[in-house]
């Protein structure tokens, strides 16, 4: 077997609820049937999720490096779009 | 009801333990030489769950038994006829049709083993396969995807694969036999009867080949035994060897 024919996945967890779904790296396989069982099986071993996404790779639209520039520059000196100027009550978590 | 005498349960015990810890041996033996990182994690998995469940057992087995031994005593200073496992788990890998065939047949037996076991008067043993059911349930659906995917595959996979089942086919009626020890264990609500779960068993493994396009090996075939009561292929004593040397050589070494 190789798995050089077999597309491309990335995958997601989500480490407890209430969290969202981070990307944890990608892995091989020939449906989302073995994706997630791969997922499971690469990603999940030391207990890290309660629940998986698998995408393939080719479905994910990336910005281009060449774009920095027009894409993220113009936000750098807009500190006051920051929600920095106003107390975080304690009992909000995971913000 | 009447109760089961400590040495047949202890031998009861050693089936269970000594299936998990030769299987999970075997499969051990390809770690970091899988065909693929995914394959190769995955069976990594399967091998270190069914080590954790033949600690369980194995440990059980030495109290049950009380002469001091511990699951190290009982797993690497035992020889191969001291051995009760099922013959089919002992059976070398063989290329990965063959690994995930004998992986397959197994674990749609072990599913329905432990779930019977869940149902034990004895409450450890209820324990111990409540534990390993959530573990084998995903071993068997993995084992059953991977076994559509070759049989239904390419021409080669797909002889392959037709192939392992042929050559393991002999090794399964054992799993379905009873003896003396299964019949006392069953009348005392701790075990149950082998024979039971073949209908439920052949139901399913019928299912998965008929969408992997397998032809199922007669019905009538001739079948081995002898594993449970100790009586083994040659097969054994080499991977004992190999799992057994270090500990043999460097008593009580540990990482």
């Amino acid at each position: 077997m190789t798995t050089k024919n077999l597309p491309l996945w990335e995958v997601f967890i989500r480490s407890q609820h209430g969290l969202a779904h981070k990307h944890v790296g990608s892995l091989h396989a020939a449906d989302a049937e073995m994706a997630m069982n791969n997922a499971r099986d690469v990603y999940t071993r030391r207990n890290e999720g309660v629940s998986i996404w698998v995408v393939p790779s080719a479905s994910i639209v990336a910005s281009s490096p060449d774009d920095k520039e027009p894409l993220f520059d113009p936000a750098n000196s807009k500190v006051y779009r920051h929600p920095t100027f106003f107390p975080m009550p304690d009992e909000v978590k995971h913000i | 009801m009447q109760a089961a005498s400590n040495a047949s349960k202890m031998i009861y015990l050693l089936r269970l333990g000594d299936s998990a810890l030769v299987l999970s041996q075997r499969i051990s033996e390809l770690c970091g030489k899988g065909p693929a990182l995914e394959e190769d994690l995955a069976l990594a998995n399967t091998a270190l769950d069914l080590l954790g469940q033949a600690r369980l057992w194995l440990s059980y087995a030495g109290e049950i038994e009380g002469d001091g031994r511990d699951e190290d005593a009982l797993a690497f200073l035992r020889s191969d006829r001291e051995f009760h496992n099922l013959l089919i788990v002992e059976q070398l890998n063989g290329n990965y049709a063959g690994t995930i065939m004998r992986q397959f047949l197994f674990d749609a037996w072990h599913t329905l083993a432990l779930a019977q076991l869940t149902q034990s008067s004895d409450p450890r043993i209820c324990e111990i396969a409540q534990k390993s059911q959530k573990e084998v349930t995903y071993h068997l659906r993995r084992s059953s995807d991977l076994i559509v995917r070759m049989g239904d595959g390419t021409e080669v996979s797909h002889a392959l694969t037709q192939a392992a089942l042929d050559q393991l086919w002999p090794f399964t009626g054992e799993m379905f036999t009873g003896d003396a020890i299964d019949e006392e264990m069953t009348a005392a609500g701790v075990g149950f009867d082998p024979a039971q779960l073949k209908q439920t068993w052949q139901t399913y493994i019928d299912q998965v080949f008929t969408v992997a396009t397998l032809q199922l090996p007669r019905q009538d075939a001739w079948m081995q035994k002898g594993g449970k009561q100790g009586v083994h292929s040659e097969h054994l004593s080499y991977l004992l060897a190999e799992m057994q040397v270090l500990h043999r050589a460097h008593p009580g070494a540990k990482w």
